[in-house]
């Protein structure tokens, strides 16, 4: 009689509750997207799903509002993941940070303060066709572009990093449509730039911070793409990532250089970053995750976890400037001060 | 209290109040001087001034973090695994310390470099000079590397583990892959690892020679690697490489014909890049 009670409670066990998501392991498409509902789920008061776009094969384009109840208006992060289809360990970074910033508000101050004072807007996959497509097969795995038809019928993709509308087609593009780095009939011809375009453009006053997640190369790259433009608060851009660049160090022990892309790596225009700052979100990088070369795109599994510690360091860092830039800084320094005048005042007593 | 302390801190309670001003919205922070001070005004003439030089060929002390640098540093890492790479030993750029870039009248440029390179399999690292000339000119003639001050991580000894592979796969064995090096998820079975390396180091030769200014390659992926039958004492392999140039993002292919031993090293016979192919596009539907 026990025995078969004890395989009823194992039976139910199981059934009742779910496998741990694995986060140190590359997934589908559809697992991410059931992973994103599972956490909507979970944690109904503080995550949303927004689906705010279609793919060219006409899949939904979603992402992940997470932010805690406030009275008081709130302000905005922006990240997104797997622009480019074979960077598999973006998507993973985001659905790493998601869960990060989930475990740690309960407990941690800073925090749930952030969470409070903003929202998260975390799309994992944003090229989802792109993405599905390097998941197809072995020979597919390289597959940098989304799946829209090029001119002819005789080529594929866009890169859709380079069809924003932010010096569009001026430098770093080819005009073959072959090319990785075809930036499309014109600026936002592509339905998933058009989705990031008008979901960020029509609340781009609500945004302190725009990250867009790549790999690879260990950098953090600031705005503009183009070697004629320099951002208004390029010294502030240098200075914050470069100490989100140490922040990484301090993890792992991994190296990432900071700067323009046409200093650091390359020259190039329609850039979603390059976009997100012309709609003056202060704080607009472009992260290109591990490595450096040895096993580029097919990042071993082993490295997705201390890949994701040293990049959240980082993001975290960069977030928590912005968030402090914006609400704390006054409040902080009164509060200082005050707390000097009591003193002072109880001596003159 | 007495009146004068009470005004004092009456006083000090205005100035209190004043800053505690709720600011919402990164343009109105400046105005919050005491809390974050903006960063001073750029010189965007300075910045313009920096940049419009690094787009004519950067000649001078270099930015060990910038691409020209970065750039030429790559084609050391290049050069040391085609001269010295084995299935034991890979050799990676660790950084890049100092640079200095200058042209050679009419033949070409030339980079001089203060890099630490890292012997991936032992985990060594070394710091190294090294002098790599682009050579200009009509005819696609290749960059010539130079290396000193390196002699440790070269000396590094893997003779019994390469005898050992050598012998194995002279006699019993034979390689022919299944599987891409990586997989798709990064994989390599272990068994197979020391002949990704032996394709990477093959892999160097092409990438050495194709090299430019204006390129950065890294072997992507290993699509297969097979062992053919000799009638010397060398091993011999075909493969077929994926290779990805950074800055057009492209993934050229190329096949390679190449042999190995302990004692000779690698050897290229014949390489091959294949046509940029799109079969997989064309045969594809949307899914």
């Amino acid at each position: 009689m026990t025995d078969n009670l004890e395989t009823l409670y194992f039976f139910l066990f199981f059934l009742v509750n779910k496998v741990e998501y694995d986060y140190f392991q590359y997934h589908p498409m559809e697992e991410i997207s059931s992973w994103m509902s599972q956490m909507a789920k979970q944690y109904p008061d503080v995550v949303a799903i927004v689906d705010y776009g279609k793919s060219y094969e006409n899949r939904t384009i979603s992402l992940m509002r997470i932010g805690l109840k406030s009275d008081t208006k709130k302000k905005a992060i922006w990240m997104d993941c797997g622009i480019h289809a074979r960077e598999w360990i973006a998507p993973a970074f985001c659905q790493y940070f998601v869960r990060q910033i989930l475990q740690t508000y309960k407990t941690d101050a800073k925090m749930e303060a952030m969470m409070t004072n903003m929202d998260f807007y975390i799309t994992p996959v944003l090229n989802v066709d792109g993405y599905m497509f390097s998941w197809k097969n072995s020979s597919t795995r390289l597959w940098r572009k989304n799946r829209s038809p090029g001119p002819s019928g005789d080529c594929y993709g866009t890169d859709l990093n380079r069809n924003f509308d932010a010096n569009w087609g001026t430098i770093g593009v080819s005009s073959d449509c072959n090319s990785d780095i075809y930036p499309g009939r014109g600026p936002i011809s592509e339905p998933e730039a058009q989705a990031v375009t008008y979901f960020v453009g029509s609340r781009k006053e609500d945004f302190l911070c725009f990250l867009t997640i790549h790999s690879y190369g260990q950098l953090l790259l600031i705005p503009y793409g183009h070697p004629d433009f320099t951002a208004s608060n390029y010294n502030e851009l240098m200075k914050v990532g470069e100490e989100a660049a140490e922040a990484i160090l301090k993890v792992h022990g991994k190296k990432y250089r900071v700067g323009t892309s046409p200093a650091v790596l390359y020259p190039n225009s329609g850039s979603s970053r390059d976009w997100a700052r012309m709609q003056d979100i202060p704080l607009t990088f472009t992260f290109e995750l591990r490595d450096n070369g040895t096993y580029g795109f097919e990042l071993p599994q082993e490295e997705i976890q201390p890949t994701c510690e040293e990049a959240y360091s980082g993001a975290l860092h960069i977030i928590t400037y912005a968030h402090d830039k914006t609400f704390n800084g006054a409040a902080a320094t009164a509060a200082a001060l005050w707390t000097t005048l009591l003193a002072l005042g109880v001596h003159l007593m | 209290m007495g009146l004068r302390r009470a005004i004092v801190l009456v006083a000090l309670m205005e100035v209190t109040w004043s800053l505690n001003v709720t600011t919402i919205g990164p343009e109105t922070v400046s105005t919050d001087a005491s809390a974050h001070p903006e960063p001073a005004e750029e010189n965007t003439e300075q910045k313009e001034a920096a940049a419009a030089e690094e787009d004519v060929m950067a000649t001078g002390e270099l930015n060990p973090n910038h691409y020209p640098a970065q750039r030429a540093a790559k084609l050391v890492q290049h050069y040391l695994n085609a001269r010295y790479g084995s299935p034991y030993k890979l050799f990676g750029l660790k950084e890049v310390h100092s640079g200095n870039a200058e042209e050679v009248a009419d033949s070409g440029r030339k980079y001089q470099l203060e890099i630490s390179v890292h012997e991936i399999i032992s985990n060594t690292k070394e710091k190294c000079s090294a002098e790599v000339f682009f050579p200009s000119g009509a005819k696609q003639l290749s960059p010539q590397v130079q290396v000193s001050a390196c002699e440790e991580i070269l000396k590094l000894d893997a003779k019994s583990e390469e005898q050992a592979l050598y012998q194995q796969y002279k006699t019993n064995k034979t390689v022919r892959t299944e599987e891409r090096l990586p997989d798709s998820y990064g994989h390599i079975d272990p068994e197979m690892t020391p002949f990704w390396h032996l394709s990477i180091v093959a892999s160097s030769f092409i990438m050495l020679k194709e090299s430019t200014e204006n390129t950065l390659y890294n072997v992507a992926q290993v699509a297969n690697i097979t062992q053919l039958a000799t009638e010397n004492d060398q091993l011999k392999f075909d493969c077929h490489v994926l290779l990805h140039e950074m800055v057009s993002q492209e993934i050229p292919q190329w096949k390679l014909l190449f042999t190995w031993s302990p004692a000779e090293g690698v050897k290229v016979l014949h390489t091959e890049q294949l046509p940029h192919v799109h079969e997989f596009e064309k045969r594809a539907k949307p899914n």
